[in-house]
């Protein structure tokens, strides 16, 4: 790892220390070290500076935000006005940084109502590899001019900009919550439960799981009159439990901040889709000591293995590494090659690390 | 050479496939921008993704330019031929490749009209969220080029917000799948970027789209003002109440004249203003959130406040706010429609403006618009037979255009770019900014033969016609939004 770290203030002095690196990788607050654990070659440019809300438009429904803010600044400063990030974005109380947390592409429980962070990204200034800082995407909730550069960041892992700003959309919060807990015996009737829980008349807010422990949360969000009816409703399908609302909270702060996963382990995110999930879960079962966290209904399965290990086939899912030992893609990466043609447009001269480094 | 390549078309596809010749040019030369024609060389009638894929290969080999079309219902001319070059139709595509009640996902070919993807999911209680005014006869595949939208949009977004992945042929000739089945992704969003790329990129073959379970409650309330300020007033505090409607939507008094006189369409009356909130989810969720918003009515200033107490009721309200533009029409023999995006909060000040320009223009507007995300609509009425009819409507456009820039708001919400505001990109976007979309346009088409002319200010100049009506308006089929 180079010993050199550049803490830009401002967009402006972002492109500058780019343009002052003929190869040059982001960080943000560091949550998801995989992702940029790179050759030394490359001079790491933090974002940690460079951070503080530049608008926020309750009435808009949306924020901008230079890439370094935490989320927890962000989620402070929308609470306030009863407001949030719908897609409930991860280790917000480890510090994760809005930019970061776009770049990586990662979503939280929350995404399974209204979709995830790139369901609300409407813009972004961004520092090309060319060191050029420009705007793409608008501020405004509805916009299509130009092409949506804002969602091909998403998950784009720094490879092909830097950002410098991103724009949001973000939603009222409901009034109230619930979270149910429902007894699952085996994979099967786990994944059975969210797939029948999905497509109801219920609109859930968040639909997990821990095959691990055999259950499945399913959260309610909206006017407090409704929800208990709702629950009742529920509970006359699948037998289980109303978490208290000092358990709901720490089990979504568990799942939020992947604290159950092993520490200074390896944690893979994998995009299945509902009718897989028995299969991720004998996959890990199949693996000493490994654990699980299924989320959005069963769309995203996070794999955490303990130090040091790694799994030395790959998933056959789409995978991405976010922490510890492994590969940074475990899953059979596609390669076409519009691929290497859009790295091109984007960053003609290499600045950034290559997709698959 | 011409017809040499002709031939070689010919030659490559089964018989019945390439269509020639003046006669059946004519009717592709246009979209539902109809003020722009241009006679293509050939229209290509592919039925299989195999003959899709051939077509844009032998366009790839013959630096031919080719424009893909479905149905033909672009407001931007999006669709529109590039002269002497092929079109690609895409209507016989149209098949549902899987549908999948348990994942809730419904792979279906590009060709599909929007209103049958639903249609093939309601058995199982589900529907396909994006619902442009035109959702009943435009395909998938223009949604997703075109990133459409629709009434829902603040709550639900556009339509690339429901496409889980894509199978598509690029400009190159290379195949590619983007995303898939799950509503996660790892790696850079390519299904993301693909949707709005307004054909520049390539062709899309089948689309893999998310259902939503329908919902089980709609409670949709009209409410009639004296004054179109007050209508926004409203708007303001029913998203300060916190509440999140599906649709929230303005028609004003022009526009309401026109509704009643094209569907008998029944409004308070008097009203200068009329404003559709339409709540939805589980029926206790519903009904609490009814009792929010009649407060917050009561308390608005409406003249009267209108509940649809069943499905017709609501079906008639939303007929009458879908038909209102082409209704318009009816009005004045010419128009033009846009839809430009503003800061919600300047709304107002927004249609105060576009009222004293057109008063300064001596040309009646008239205004429907999506308030809950600030998107206007407003409606340009003309006499193309007056000499500087046309030149005089295009010079209000402009003006509205760049007044929703100056407000920090877009050119474009859901209509795409096109032919028609392409002129308008250097306004939003910095000469560094248009070159970086140019580099990303030839990454997926180094040739520039995907849709050529639209989106970036361009030296070709397609031949100016009437403005009118699209022939499917004049028919009630379509109606714009």
């Amino acid at each position: 790892m180079s010993a050199t770290i550049h803490q830009p203030t401002t967009p402006l002095e972002l492109a500058d220390a780019i343009r002052a690196a003929p190869r040059a990788i982001i960080v943000g607050a560091g949550t998801k070290p995989r992702l940029s654990r790179v050759s030394e070659d490359f001079a790491r440019i933090a974002t940690t500076k460079l951070r503080g809300i530049v608008e926020y438009e309750p009435s808009e429904f949306t924020f901008t935000a230079l890439a370094g803010t935490p989320l927890r600044e962000i989620s402070a400063a929308l609470a306030k006005c009863g407001q949030y990030l719908p897609f409930d974005p991860l280790f917000a109380e480890a510090g994760a940084t809005i930019g970061g947390t776009v770049a990586a592409g990662v979503s939280g429980p929350g995404r399974f109502r209204f979709g995830g962070l790139r369901d609300f990204i409407l813009g972004v200034r961004f520092v090309d590899g060319d060191g050029r800082l420009m705007r793409m995407g608008g501020k405004v909730v509805k916009n299509a001019a130009g092409f949506d550069l804002p969602k091909f960041f998403v998950g784009s892992l720094g490879r092909f900009g830097a950002l410098a700003e991103v724009t949001f959309k973000v939603f009222p919060r409901a009034q109230a919550t619930r979270t149910l807990r429902l007894l699952a015996r085996d994979a099967t009737a786990l994944t059975k439960i969210l797939t029948d829980a999905a497509n109801t008349r219920w609109e859930l807010d968040a639909l997990d799981a821990t095959p691990g422990e055999g259950f499945v949360y399913a959260r309610l969000a909206g006017p407090e009159e409704a929800l208990e009816v709702l629950a009742r409703e529920i509970f006359a399908r699948w037998p289980g439990a109303t978490l208290t609302a000092e358990a709901a909270r720490q089990l979504w702060r568990e799942a939020g901040e992947c604290a159950w996963a092993h520490a200074g382990g390896t944690l893979v995110k994998l995009a299945i889709t509902p009718s897989a999930v028995p299969a991720v879960v004998e996959a890990v079962s199949g693996l000493p000591e490994a654990r699980s966290w299924i989320s959005a209904g069963g769309n995203v399965a996070w794999v955490s293995l303990p130090p040091g290990k790694s799994r030395a086939t790959p998933w056959n899912w789409p995978a991405v590494t976010m922490r510890g030992a492994g590969p940074l893609w475990p899953g059979s990466p596609v390669n076409y090659n519009v691929f290497r043609a859009m790295k091109t447009a984007l960053d003609p001269q290499g600045r950034y690390p290559a997709l698959d480094s | 050479m011409a017809s040499d390549a002709i031939k070689r078309l010919l030659a490559l596809l089964p018989p019945g496939r390439v269509l020639a010749g003046a006669a059946h040019m004519a009717a592709y030369e246009s979209d539902g921008l109809t003020a722009f024609r241009a006679a293509p060389l050939a229209v290509v009638v592919p039925e299989t993704q195999d003959e899709v894929i051939a077509a844009v290969r032998f366009c790839h080999a013959e630096k031919l330019p080719f424009v893909a079309r479905g149905s033909g219902t672009s407001l931007s001319g999006g669709s529109l031929p590039v002269t002497n070059g092929i079109v690609i139709t895409l209507n016989r595509l149209n098949r549902v490749v899987r549908l999948d009640p348990i994942e809730r996902v419904a792979v279906v070919e590009s060709g599909m009209v929007n209103t049958h993807v639903t249609l093939a999911a309601q058995p199982y209680g589900l529907h396909f969220a994006p619902d442009p005014s035109s959702q009943s006869i435009c395909t998938i595949g223009g949604n997703v080029a075109f990133n459409s939208g629709g009434a829902h949009c603040l709550k639900y977004g556009m339509t690339s917000n429901h496409v889980l992945g894509l199978k598509a042929v690029l400009a190159t000739g290379e195949v590619v799948t983007f995303g898939g089945s799950s509503r996660e992704q790892v790696g850079p969003d390519w299904t993301g970027l693909f949707c709005g790329n307004e054909g520049l990129f390539g062709i899309a073959l089948e689309v893999t789209l998310q259902l939503l379970p329908r919902a089980e409650m709609f409670h949709t309330v009209l409410a009639g003002y004296a004054t179109l300020e007050a209508a926004g007033e409203a708007v303001s505090a029913v998203i300060a109440s916190g509440l999140l409607p599906g649709a929230i939507e303005i028609m004003d008094a022009l526009a309401l004249e026109a509704a009643v006189a094209a569907v008998h369409a029944d409004y308070p009356p008097n009203s200068a203003a009329v404003l559709i909130v339409e709540l939805e989810g589980p029926r206790e969720v519903v009904a609490a959130d009814r009792v929010r918003l009649e407060k917050i009515l009561a308390g608005s200033g409406a003249m009267e406040v209108r509940v649809a107490k069943d499905a017709a009721e609501r079906l008639a309200i939303w007929k009458g706010r879908k038909s209102a533009f082409s209704a318009v029409g009816r009005l004045s023999p010419d128009f033009i429609v846009q839809d430009g995006v503003v800061p919600r909060r300047k709304l107002g000040e927004a249609l105060k403006h576009i009222g004293e320009y057109a008063a300064e223009a001596r040309l009646r507007v008239a205004n429907v618009f999506h308030a809950g995300d600030g998107n206007l609509h407003p409606l340009i009425m003309y006499n193309g037979r007056e000499p500087d009819g046309l030149a005089r409507a295009e010079a209000l456009a402009g003006k509205i255009l760049r007044m929703c820039i100056a407000m920090g708001g877009s050119i474009t919400g859901e209509h795409g770019v096109g032919v028609e505001k392409r002129d308008y990109m250097p306004e939003m976007f910095t000469v560094d900014e248009l070159d970086c979309m140019k580099r990303v346009r030839a990454a997926f088409d180094p040739e520039t033969i995907a849709n050529p002319g639209k989106m970036f200010p361009a030296a070709e100049a397609p031949v100016l016609a009437q403005h009118g009506l699209h022939p499917l308006e004049k028919a009630g089929v379509i109606s714009r939004e």
